[in-house]
């Protein structure tokens, strides 16, 4: 009875669609194939990119070079008023969704959902993607080799979304 | 680009295991890496499968030239140069779409196929053309109305209002997607600018 409202959002699409699909008298279960066969084909495009991606991103994380890089620029991010405790977490957020995951989980952990900390890492866990990664798979299902100025603006948009979250914390939730 | 980014990473990586004293960790890290990849790949076959056996139902109901009626007016402003390319723009729309109802995982497909359509009329194959380069970098910022993952987490630490946050997320969401879409745009002026070497 109690269910959670979020939860009819992909039930409602999945059936919605292929019900809408029979009213509009298509052969729907041969189309799925043909739409999943499609899909299957871009992942075979898309192994060799995120394999090397992932070690790559794997090695990083494991060799501790996001302390050495966090210890370099927390002074940056304190001067525009993002608490130091999240900037390792912020650092990684382009980088590996898993790994900054799990920061964001002992952040939460340590310094509670509710405190400053704990409500700009929140911001900034929900207002950034996984720029590098997003980039990668976008271009390596296309064979684009140049993808020109694409990760400058993408980490600049992740460096403005750092700032506001800080910024934006400040104003709307009352201390 | 991953020309430069893949070594950088890998010799980044090394130097600071030695400094840190990590080389043990950093060993394990390259198979882990690898089977890491492999877990992800799985679940992308499972997610392009299903959600692009159900978008190709959607597509051949004209669902999606539906959807991307509704999204026109604002596809074609952030676009202005596919404004003809119909074929495009629903791709594009599709994905939005996708993006701010939070199914991230429906929008992956989506923008892939949004890709492809961009690579049919873009005019050197090897370089992102300059709709690329917004399209991608819209995919990079968050578009999404509700932080789901976010408040369940923040639920389930014992916050006292998981959803307290969700103004100040929304705003910074908007906010570093416009900045992203103008970086990106900036940028496509300048290098027209320089050597009109890749228009469309």
């Amino acid at each position: 009875m109690a269910d959670n409202w979020g939860s009819y959002v992909l039930p409602l699409m999945v059936v919605g669609i292929v019900a809408f699909g029979l009213t509009k008298k298509v052969k729907v279960f041969d189309c799925f194939m043909a739409g999943a066969k499609k899909g299957l084909h871009t992942v075979y495009e898309l192994m060799p990119s995120i394999t090397g991606l992932v070690v790559a991103v794997t090695m990083l994380k494991e060799s501790g070079a996001m302390d050495i890089l966090s210890d370099f620029l927390s002074p940056v991010t304190s001067f525009f008023g993002v608490p130091e405790e999240i900037t390792p977490m912020a650092l990684l957020s382009p980088i590996s969704g898993g790994g900054s995951l799990s920061l964001f989980e002992s952040v939460l952990k340590t310094y509670g959902p509710d405190s400053f900390v704990g409500q700009v890492a929140s911001v900034v866990m929900g207002s950034t993607d996984t720029t590098l990664y997003a980039v990668t798979v976008y271009y390596a299902a296309v064979n684009i080799r140049n993808t020109r100025h694409t990760l400058l603006s993408g980490l600049t948009a992740d460096f403005m979304s750092l700032v506001l979250s800080a910024f934006f914390v400040r104003i709307t939730v009352g201390q | 680009m991953m020309n430069y980014v893949f070594p950088i990473l890998l010799i980044f990586s090394f130097i600071s295991a030695i400094v840190t004293g990590r080389v043990d960790e950093l060993s394990s890290a390259v198979i882990d890496g690898a089977e890491s990849a492999v877990q992800l790949l799985l679940r992308l076959v499972s997610m392009l499968c299903l959600w692009g056996g159900i978008m190709e139902i959607g597509d051949r109901a004209g669902l999606t030239r539906l959807f991307s009626k509704v999204m026109y007016p604002v596809v074609a402003l952030i676009f202005p140069r596919l404004r003809k390319e119909k074929y495009v723009l629903e791709a594009i729309s599709m994905n939005i779409t996708a993006n701010v109802l939070g199914l991230g995982n429906a929008a992956t497909p989506l923008g892939l196929e949004a890709m492809r359509r961009l690579q049919s009329i873009n005019s050197d194959t090897e370089f992102a053309s300059d709709e690329m380069i917004v399209f991608v970098v819209m995919n990079t910022a968050a578009m999404h109305i509700i932080p789901t993952t976010v408040a369940t987490m923040r639920g389930q630490y014992g916050s006292e209002n998981p959803m307290e946050i969700m103004p100040a997320a929304f705003l910074t969401s908007f906010f570093a997607l416009a900045t992203a879409i103008t970086v990106a745009k900036i940028g496509n002026r300048f290098k027209r600018k320089g050597r009109r070497l890749y228009g469309r």
